[in-house]
């Protein structure tokens, strides 16, 4: 979690597939459908959570506590607290699925900005903000996050900050990358002699032309996020009680595992198979990007 | 090269010294004054107001910093309201067991990282290269804590081979060899799945060079061609990025460390984070700063001597 995506290709190839190219060109690359279909299962589910959720994903049921295991009142069985499992998981997508993209895309607006300031105006723009982030990447992140939500208290809009605080340097980083690259370039320096703005430059010229890898970064990026999430919530740093979250559901019941297997993990098995479908879409849009 | 080393070890102080004052500074300012932390939710607003005098905390932050970080460079970390006693020998020893259990994460993800890594680059895009590739993204994307209880749920509960707890005390019966494993295996599966990734990236792209179609083409086979040429290239580039597993082993393993009751740095962390213990989350913050940026160098001047090329001096 802890590591830069070293490996992006952070120069911009020559023709660059934008959003709804990408998503069309997923079907020839079997790991990207994989991680596709697991995204797309559980926004499917955090969309579906409050109308087809079996039971409120707080209420108790103590006739299921004598046995707690799957059954066919509880289809995923219940917590030690009685709340139904398959609903906590339902709404725990619903957590995740909202709290990880506002992350990202804060984390990005602000590293994006950063990154193209740098790398377009250089000198002292770019070494006082290279610094910047020089020092904030020097913390490891789960030190981080636990310094903020230590001082500041476990809430969503915390985490957010917690996130976006830490990867908007890493973006900064890529972004600065590509911009540098992409300057030098004729359409670039046309803008330039017709005289447009920077501000017109970064966000016409360069920061589309850029998007090619930024799209695989933020698929990694909401895995990095998701796992975030998750171990916030493991830590008891996460979001408070009662509302599902999938990090907190396995910090609750790792205790009774012996006991109970499956009220950990189940919420365990979510949150990898989200994961993995963000990690394994990066990767198939990355090799497809390679390919053409 | 001289004044390239000079120029990192200026850079790397300069940020540890802002790094150490944001540490202070963050810990110090946020809503509750430290006082307030010390003393608990239900100390009256008197007894706030005089800790804060005895301890000096009305005066302004750039001067009790500077004391701080005098006091620091001076061996004393303050003073541990969770473990009332002296930071310092509470952190020797939970540093210590964390340590143990990096190294030996260490010794193993370096050889199998390489191997893997260097095979399944050699033939990019075959079946053992899909293979690798695939089960590298899996084992990345676990989180450590679900990590943790798939290996337990098999291992502990299912098998009973090993114990689901690390304390590192003798009770119980395991041996303190049977309870380094399964936190040791988390390390590894987690971190080695992206090393694996680094060390195949390069061995694909020096694959590509032109000295290794020459060697091929001379008629080297393609065993020699790989021990001679493409090995050492290959590993130039994933240098820097083994060196900074360092970090994420001693102080990103707060969760494994949680998962298994150990008793070291990361959960050391975590208890004075939940607990407010701001010597303890300061101390051990700048102990991480240090620690991170030291491996950084570390990784920029040993890549430079691997790669004469770069003399960025």
């Amino acid at each position: 979690m802890a590591s830069l995506p070293e490996e992006l290709d952070t120069r911009a190839p020559a023709d660059q597939p934008g959003l709804l190219t990408t998503l069309l060109s997923i079907r020839h690359s079997w790991v990207a459908t994989l991680g596709f279909c697991l995204v797309l299962f559980w926004v499917v589910i955090a969309l579906i959570a409050p109308y087809a959720a079996p039971y409120d994903p707080n209420a108790q049921d103590f006739l299921a506590l004598a046995n707690p295991r799957p059954s066919s009142t509880h289809l995923l069985g219940t917590d030690m607290l009685g709340r139904d499992m398959l609903s906590r998981v339902m709404w725990g997508a619903r957590t995740v699925l909202t709290v990880a993209p506002i992350a990202v895309v804060v984390a990005y607006l602000i590293g994006a900005v950063m990154g193209l300031l740098a790398g377009y105006y250089g000198g002292w723009t770019d070494a006082v903000i290279s610094r910047i982030s020089d020092i904030v990447l020097s913390f490891p992140v789960i030190i981080l996050y636990l310094i903020i939500i230590a001082n500041f208290g476990a809430s969503a809009l915390n985490i957010i900050i917690a996130v976006t605080f830490t990867a908007a340097p890493q973006i900064m980083r890529i972004v600065r990358g590509l911009t540098l690259d992409i300057k030098n370039r004729e359409y670039v320096t046309a803008a330039q002699i017709r005289g447009e703005s920077a501000v017109y430059i970064m966000a016409v010229e360069i920061l589309p032309n850029a998007r090619g890898p930024l799209i695989v970064d933020a698929c990694l990026r909401m895995g990095y996020t998701t796992i975030a999430i998750g171990v916030l919530g493991f830590l008891g740093l996460g979001l408070p009680p009662p509302d599902p979250d999938w990090g907190g559901m396995v910090k609750d019941s790792v205790g009774l595992m012996s006991i109970y297997p499956h009220m950990s993990l189940i919420p365990a098995a979510a949150i990898s198979s989200l994961v993995i479908g963000f990690n394994l879409l990066a990767d198939g849009i990355r090799e497809l990007a390679l390919r053409d | 090269m001289m004044s390239f080393v000079l120029r990192r070890l200026g850079q790397m102080a300069f940020t540890v010294i802002v790094a150490s004052f944001l540490i202070f500074a963050v810990s110090e300012w946020t809503p509750g004054s430290a006082a307030r932390k010390m003393l608990g939710p239900y100390a009256l607003p008197e007894q706030v107001e005089s800790l804060s005098r005895e301890l000096g905390l009305d005066r302004p932050v750039l001067v009790r910093y500077v004391e701080w970080a005098g006091n620091v460079l001076q061996g004393d970390l303050g003073y541990s309201t969770l473990y009332k006693q002296p930071v310092a020998p509470v952190f020797a020893d939970r540093l210590k067991n964390t340590a143990m259990l990096a190294a030996i994460a260490f010794a193993i993800i370096v050889p199998v990282s390489i191997l893997f890594g260097i095979m399944a680059g050699m033939r990019e895009g075959s079946l053992f290269d899909r293979g690798i590739s695939v089960a590298a993204i899996l084992c990345t994307s676990l989180p450590e804590f679900a990590l943790g209880a798939f290996l337990s749920s098999i291992f502990v509960i299912w098998l009973g081979i090993l114990p689901g707890t690390s304390t590192l005390q003798d009770s119980g019966g395991w041996s303190v060899a049977s309870q380094l494993v399964l936190p040791v295996a988390v390390m590894v599966l987690y971190d080695a799945g992206y090393v694996i990734r680094m060390v195949r990236a390069s061995m694909i792209e020096v694959m590509l060079a032109p000295y290794i179609r020459t060697a091929i083409l001379k008629g080297m086979s393609f065993r020699q061609v790989i021990t001679r040429h493409a090995l050492r290239n290959a590993l130039i580039a994933p240098f820097t990025v083994i060196l900074l597993q360092i970090n994420y082993l001693i102080t990103g393993v707060v969760v494994v460390e949680a998962v298994f009751a150990y008793p070291g740095f990361g959960r050391m962390m975590l208890d004075a984070a939940l607990n407010k213990d701001v010597a303890l989350i300061e101390a051990g913050a700048l102990v991480a700063v240090g620690i991170a940026v030291t491996t950084q160098v570390a990784g920029d001047i040993g890549y430079m001597l691997l790669n004469p090329r770069i003399r960025i001096a």
